[in-house]
């Protein structure tokens, strides 16, 4: 049986599309309840909808044998896990915004807002630059608002946030999409069937590129 | 004495069998204190899974700390041997940090060090004994190979530069082959020079399989002969249990030559590790080639099978029971092989498969559970 961890939300039914074509199939998963495990004996599979955050856990430590997540948390959380795919979905970017006009003084310490306090501090020390962290767990687009920081780390998808705060990107840290990642152990007891899914879907994903 | 396995939890079973093991193949047993001076530890940080270490003032004035590793010890202590290998093994206590709890924990950790003129057959048998030392735990076992030579001799000849050769590793580690390439093309390494490099990233399987296909990844003698080294090295193991996996990475500046990694089915997470660490030996001023591993035992908690009963006899008896009596009938039980618990009442969530009452006409049974 293999155990597939799935973010919940928009992503996840997306994902769950392609494992389904894969030969994965649990119709179950899509019906409206509210089960959070559902099974297919015949197919060998078992699905948890999860937290998005939470995917890497689950496959880290073993209760799910590969899982769908997204770089950010893959760079912020460092999970010791095998990132198998690119699965070339829920695109976007992560990024450095300040409010419009922002002028960034490299004299003295930049006082930076974030939930991914990991990659923030990797991305400046990776510029020698001085920052002052500042953690925050939602709304950080408020923070240089209000003079709490200087600028933000945070995911950008269509800058429509950032453009309402009077915000804009002023530069990308990393790219970011959902990933295909695997427990290590799993993978050497059920490295058939994972290697399966994973052959099928970058099959997918290459179609879906020549068809573009 | 014969110690039944109702005794002995599932990772002291492993340990002494371990033991026993390595004791077999000559290996003798290497006692150490439990601390070691602090600074052996700040020298060679990056070869410890933490740099935090709990330390303490010794009466002299040394800053000294409780041992977080015991290969960096068996390694200060050693002396060059020639023509001959040292084969050391120990079962010790090392103090770590937790990586779910960030609390600090004592951690028992077996294993083996071979250190000395170690030769394709020592390099050998210590990969023998780490397959081995797997089947101890469990038949179902995969010891992964990697040879970290191999992987430097193609990050060099693809000209990748130091400052990426981290990033790469870290690819290679986590079978990344999508994010490597991206790394490949922005630094302008065409298809031809890359194509090795992205091989080996996902390169994993049994030897006869995947041999064939790393013979072929570069013709020239230095490759070929790193390759037939690595054949020869995983000839006399049992090859349905070894996989050649590159995503065995360990730190290049302490390890070289081939690394291993043991998992067995039902433990998340790897159970042995270990490798050829000829650059330590180098960097604590010895001119010997080593090899060693540890087993970590406290890993296999998953692994233990839950008993159904703390005890096979609950012996119930009262306040006017006679204590000769009683002590009689309690060794009876015992004789008969059974695990007996005398109480005057039964103790809250103890689970027991027979209930037994000490009456005065003799031994009733009032209940059984299956």
């Amino acid at each position: 049986m293999l155990n597939i961890a799935l973010p919940k939300g928009r992503l996840g039914e997306r994902v769950y599309a392609m494992f389904e074509r894969a030969g994965f199939a649990c119709p179950t998963l899509l019906e409206n309840t509210r089960k959070l495990i559902f099974e297919n004996e015949e197919c060998g599979v078992r699905y948890f909808w999860v937290k998005p955050s939470d995917v890497a856990i689950y496959v880290e430590r073993g209760a799910a044998d590969i899982g769908v997540a997204g770089k950010d948390i893959l760079l912020e959380y460092e999970p010791d896990v095998y990132e198998l795919l690119d699965l070339c979905t829920g695109k976007c970017r992560m990024a450095v915004a300040a409010p419009v006009g922002f002028r960034d003084d490299p004299a003295r310490t930049l006082k930076v807002a974030t939930k991914f306090t990991n990659i923030a501090q990797n991305y400046y020390a990776s510029k020698g630059r001085d920052i002052d962290m500042i953690h925050l767990n939602g709304s950080i687009e408020i923070a240089p608002i209000l003079g709490l920081s200087d600028v933000i780390v945070d995911i950008v998808e269509t800058g429509t946030t950032l453009k309402e705060n009077n915000l804009e990107v002023i530069e990308t840290v990393v790219p970011i999409s959902a990933r295909l990642i695997a427990n290590r152990a799993a993978w050497k007891f059920k490295t058939e069937q994972i290697q399966t899914l994973c052959d099928h879907i970058a099959m997918q994903l290459q179609t879906e590129e020549q068809t573009k | 004495m014969n110690i039944t396995g109702n005794v002995l939890k599932k990772e002291e079973e492993v340990t002494l069998s371990l033991c026993e093991l390595y004791s077999s193949y000559g290996y003798t047993r290497y006692k150490m204190s439990k601390f070691e001076e602090y600074d052996l530890y700040v020298r060679n940080k990056s070869f410890l899974l933490s740099d935090r270490v709990i330390t303490f003032t010794d009466t002299n004035g040394k800053l000294m700390a409780l041992k977080p590793d015991v290969t960096l010890s068996i390694v200060k202590n050693s002396e060059d041997c020639r023509g001959y290998v040292q084969k050391l093994y120990y079962n010790e206590s090392v103090y770590r940090i937790s990586e779910s709890t960030h609390a600090w924990r004592e951690i028992s950790q077996t294993g083996l060090e071979c250190l000395g003129d170690v030769d394709e057959y020592q390099l050998s048998e210590v990969l023998l004994l780490a397959g081995k030392s797997l089947s101890l735990i469990s038949p179902e076992y995969v010891l992964d190979v990697s040879h970290l030579g191999l992987l430097s001799l193609a990050m060099r000849r693809a000209g990748i530069n130091e400052e990426d050769e981290a990033k790469l590793l870290t690819f290679v580690s986590q079978k990344n082959r999508h994010d490597m390439r991206a790394l490949l093309t922005a630094r302008g390494i065409g298809e031809k020079e890359a194509e090795p490099l992205l091989t080996l990233c996902t390169l994993s399987g049994v030897p006869q399989r995947v041999l064939p296909t790393l013979s072929s990844l570069y013709t020239d003698v230095e490759w070929t002969r790193e390759v037939a080294h690595l054949e020869t090295v995983l000839s006399p193991l049992p090859t349905e249990h070894i996989r050649i996996d590159f995503s065995v990475i360990h730190d290049l500046s302490y390890y070289n030559g081939i690394v291993f990694q043991g998992f067995v089915m039902g433990v998340p997470e790897r159970v042995l590790s270990g490798g050829q660490y000829d650059r330590l030996m180098q960097k604590l001023g010895k001119n010997s080639p080593a090899v060693g591993f540890a087993v970590y035992p406290e890993r296999l908690d998953t692994l233990v099978a839950q008993e159904s009963f703390d005890v096979d006899a609950l012996l119930l008896y009262s306040e006017d029971t006679d204590t000769r009596v009683l002590s009689r009938t309690v060794e009876l039980l015992l004789a008969g092989g059974e695990r007996v618990s005398a109480q005057r009442c039964i103790p809250e969530k103890l689970r027991y498969r027979r209930l037994l009452q000490l009456t005065e006409s003799g031994v009733k049974l009032l209940e059984e559970n299956a």
